[in-house]
């Protein structure tokens, strides 16, 4: 409620800017770029989807928004604008102070996010330290929003203790939790792959709620693309490092333009309408990130791969108005097509 | 499992100094565990060298002045009995070595057979077993120890006898948790069913693979025990006088601490530094062949 | 919870049957007469066979035993014959005096070696990290009464700075008196202990809700204590209650060098003039504190986590 006006000042501008976006892991065995030229918007109050095979740096790319990268990680390019300001130039202090604040962030296995040995309560309380209210005003919000994610009879269950909760009300709990303090960007990293199927139904329809009431924008990493078709706006497609292609969720989807993009969206066990006996695969496997930058990434995997794709890397094309992949091929189609 | 590979002898000898190879590069890495093989290197040749070393006869009554301070002649000075110090302090890292050797070595192939026993033997008896490691594991240690030399008498074999009994309870308990491991495992029921004996399955099979870990953890108590013998030495429950020993001379050195420091200097330097130097060695292998060791203990 | 205490019981009742038999044995098996070790050469018979009986040595090795166990479920630890007191009353009053010296000595080290073993998890390979981490090892490994006799040459005998031996009177003296013994066994533990948090806190901080509770922008230093340190001290209380066996150890030697009173300096006289009844009084004694320092540990540890919490 409270940015509404200022969502529409700054509408022309998107919310998160991510620019170029060059991160490399140190290892014993060499540097693994585990994100290649990365550039994506995340427009005010939409839902943008990252989906990829695991290992596609889709969830690398959700913690380097949010600072939570471990010791041997190294951002060597690029800029991640959010509500104007360059987060990875900015003090450590003065960016953790945007954490819990103006970004909130879900996590994968709701096992283990919970401290322990804490109770709900106070874990709750504990978040809203940007807040100055009173401990009984933060408990009473805790409680709206525990009833607001779907726990019955809050007031008696805020006092319990993590494992008293079941998987899916401990991720509710974690919504609760990140939503509470309202924020401007939500990150939600896989947050149903450890649930079962019919939770995450209900956990996807709870979060596209919630996102409604409060208004904020949602970067929704995910490997389910159902569970993207259903949630998100856009969505961006990643392979080892790298976006290959991102648009309107409507367009990747009926349209894909990437390679990749088709192969993924083939093997899909939900859009599979012929009954087959074997699922389709992409043969091949994701490469190794150590090597070089040089050619198309996917080139070892590509049906179509020919000698360019080994020469140099492809730039963005635009097909439509507001979708674009990173494939030689649009280039010599677009050629043909002249 | 490097700690086995590298512990047993290979059939095949490129493979082995491969191994060996590969050790030498990740210890040479480790300073501590230098320091420490330098130390230990240093105090076993001069253990071994002790005769050729001295400079007076260690155990002679009144070659020089009594509690003299350290001078050409009498390097480290001299005690209470006008004995020389270096002399004595050179031949003393003879005892803590020799005990080390001697209760270590025992309490292995006791704690080997025992826990070899409870492994694979029938429940009851490992339950029975298990009862008694544990009954001495919870003595005090030093309390026991005293107890028992209260009924031998103090001397060196009381000693090592005591450190023995006291340290074997867990290399028993490593033994039999491996053994126990292995037993129920696919490859040593696959012997099984082609007719091979327990003694071979043992043999063959459970003692190659307990033995790696078992060193390493009687490499690690090595300091403890050097500790204990000093310790109750200095008790004066050790070595029986005139036998020079670091800490029978340490006692001498506290019984007359307020007439010379250098009876105390000259006797604990030696024991902190073997303890130190075994200490870094032990850690340095634990942590090269099997860091988790102690975890699951 | 009951259950537990009554394993728990069993057990330690079990330990000391064990521990008193084998004494017992060890002292059937040992040659000699301990009457007459006791006594000295010069006893004459009578003597011999008076003290027999005040000891109960004329009685059958069944009965020895018997007699003793039901003495054990009175409170009765045995009769000294040379001072002609029960053991009972001399054990708990030097009892005491070791406690005291184990408890001072493991709360400085404790309230030492906590915040530096969070500080070195935090600030991973900085030059304190590096610097406690290689004097840790040192410290663990050193003597304990090797550490006393140097600490008692430099501050007592060359510095004068603090008292030499004995226990002191009073509070606050006893407290001086207190200083070098407590620094002798403390420091070892000191080194132990940090090493044991900066272990488990590194391993705290990698874990999944730590990493949540940053993503709330919750400061570092709150997160390691109000989120990581509950579950980091774990390991920790259990070692402190099988560490009591290693204090009690250093205990004796600390005793013995600053001429303390206490069990150990008891069980070391004891031993000496070889007065049986005493030793097996201090190793029931022990035995049974170690294995109620266990349990206590175990209980705490059980009490601070709230998933086994409700298991009591």
């Amino acid at each position: 409620m409270r940015q509404d006006g200022l969502t529409q000042q700054i509408s022309a501008r998107p919310l998160l800017a991510v620019r170029g976006l060059n991160l490399d892991f140190g290892t014993p065995r060499g540097r693994i770029h585990a994100l290649r030229n990365v550039s994506l918007d995340v427009p005010a109050g939409q839902v943008i989807g990252i989906v990829g095979e695991s290992g596609s740096g889709k969830s690398t790319l959700a913690y380097t928004v949010m600072g939570l990268l471990p010791e041997n990680a190294d951002v060597t390019a690029g800029s991640i604008l959010f509500e104007g300001k360059d987060l990875l130039k900015m003090p450590i202090p003065a960016r953790r102070t945007l954490l819990g604040d103006r970004l909130s962030m879900i996590f994968q296995d709701p096992m283990t996010s919970l401290n322990p040995v804490r109770t709900i309560e106070s874990q709750m309380i504990d978040i809203q330290h940007h807040d100055q209210g009173s401990r009984s005003e933060k408990r009473a919000r805790a409680l709206d929003m525990l009833l607001r994610v779907g726990i019955p009879d809050p007031e008696s269950r805020i006092g319990a203790y993590p494992h008293h909760f079941s998987g899916g009300m401990r991720q509710r709990v974690c919504i609760a939790m990140a939503l509470l303090v309202k924020p401007a960007l939500l990150v939600a990293d896989e947050p149903t792959t450890a649930l079962d199927a019919t939770l995450e139904v209900q956990i996807i329809h709870l979060l596209k709620d919630l996102q409604k009431e409060i208004g904020c924008s949602i970067l929704f990493v995910s490997h389910h693309l159902g569970a993207v078709a259903e949630l998100c706006d856009r969505v961006a497609v990643m392979y080892a490092g790298e976006v290959v292609e991102q648009g309107a969720v409507r367009d990747i989807f009926h349209n894909p333009a990437h390679p990749y993009t088709r192969a993924l969206l083939e093997c899909d066990p939900g859009r599979i309408k012929k009954s087959t006996r074997t699922l389709p695969t992409i043969p091949g496997e994701v490469p190794s990130l150590l090597g070089s930058k040089q050619g198309c990434i996917f080139r070892t995997r590509c049906r179509h791969a020919y000698n360019r794709c080994v020469q140099e890397s492809p730039v963005e094309y635009r097909i439509g108005l507001d979708q674009v992949a990173r494939c030689h091929l649009l280039a010599e189609e677009r050629l043909v097509s002249a | 499992m490097v700690s086995v590979e590298a512990i047993r002898p290979e059939p095949n000898d490129a493979m082995a100094t491969g191994a060996f190879r590969t050790f030498l590069r990740q210890f040479r890495k480790n300073r501590l565990g230098m320091l420490g093989a330098v130390l230990v290197i240093l105090i076993a040749a001069i253990a071994i060298f002790a005769p050729l070393m001295i400079t007076h006869d260690p155990i002679r009554i009144m070659v020089g002045p009594r509690l003299a301070a350290p001078s050409l002649d009498f390097l480290l000075g001299t005690d209470q009995l006008g004995r020389d110090t270096f002399s004595r302090i050179i031949m003393g890292g003879r005892i803590p070595l020799l005990v080390a050797f001697a209760s270590l070595g025992s309490s292995l192939a006791v704690g080997l057979v025992l826990g070899l026993i409870a492994g694979f033997g029938p429940r009851w008896l490992d339950n029975l077993l298990l009862l008694v490691f544990d009954t001495i594991r919870s003595f005090p240690s030093i309390i026991f120890a005293l107890a028992m030399i209260a009924l031998l008498g103090p001397s060196l074999a009381s000693v090592i006898l005591v450190i023995a009994i006291t340290s074997m309870p867990i290399y028993a308990r490593v033994v039999r948790t491996q053994t126990e491991a292995l037993r129920s495992s696919e490859y040593v029921a696959a012997e099984r069913s082609m007719g091979a004996g327990t003694t071979r399955i043992l043999a063959v099979h459970v003692l190659p693979n307990v033995l790696g870990p078992l060193l390493i953890l009687v490499s690690m108590d090595v300091p403890a025990v050097i500790a204990v013998e000093a310790g109750l030495s200095f008790l004066g429950m050790g070595v029986r006088p005139p036998t020079p020993d670091w800490g029978a001379i340490l006692n001498d050195g506290y019984s007359y601490i307020n007439q010379t420091p250098w009876l105390v200097i000259a006797s604990g330097i030696p024991i902190v530094l073997a303890t130190l130097g075994f200490t870094f060695l032990g850690e340095a292998l634990r942590d090269i062949f099997d860091p988790k060791l102690r975890k699951d203990l | 919870m009951w259950l537990y205490l009554l394993k728990r019981l069993v057990l330690a009742i079990t330990i000391i049957v064990i521990a008193v038999t084998l004494l017992f044995l060890m002292i059937r098996a040992v040659p000699g007469d301990p009457a007459a070790v006791l006594l000295g050469p010069r006893a004459t018979p009578e003597m011999k066979a008076q003290l027999h009986e005040q000891m109960g040595l004329d009685k059958p090795f069944v009965a020895q035993i018997a007699t003793f166990f039901g003495g054990l479920l009175h409170g009765d630890l045995g009769f000294d014959v040379f001072s002609q007191r029960p053991v009972a009353e001399i054990v708990f009053e030097q009892l005491p005096y070791t406690i005291e010296l184990i408890l001072v000595s493991i709360l400085w080290a404790v309230v030492i070696a906590v915040p530096l073993g969070c500080y070195s998890a935090i600030r991973r390979n900085s030059v304190i990290d590096q610097v406690t981490g290689v004097l840790s090892v040192a410290t663990i490994a050193i003597p304990s009464f090797v550490m006393a006799v140097y600490a008692l040459l430099i501050f007592a005998v060359t510095l004068r700075w603090l008292p030499a031996v004995g226990a002191g009177n009073g509070f606050w003296d006893g407290l001086t008196y207190l200083i070098l013994p407590a620094f002798a066994i403390g420091i070892g533990w000191v080194g132990y202990i940090s090493r044991l948090v900066r272990a488990s806190m590194l391993e705290i901080l990698g874990e999944n809700h730590i990493r949540m509770a940053r993503s709330f922008g919750i400061s570092e230093w709150r997160i390691v204590a109000r989120y990581a340190l509950p579950l980091a001290i774990l390991p920790t209380v259990t070692i402190l209650g099988v560490g009591i066996a290693w204090l009690l150890s250093s205990a004796v030697f600390i005793e013995v060098v600053f001429a303390r009173p206490g069990i150990g300096a008891l069980i070391v006289n004891a031993v000496n003039t070889r007065n049986y009844p005493i030793v097996m009084g201090v190793v029931l004694v022990t035995t049974f504190l170690i294995v109620s320092a266990t349990t206590l540990s175990d209980l705490v540890n059980a009490f601070l986590d709230p998933r086994t919490r409700e298991k009591l």
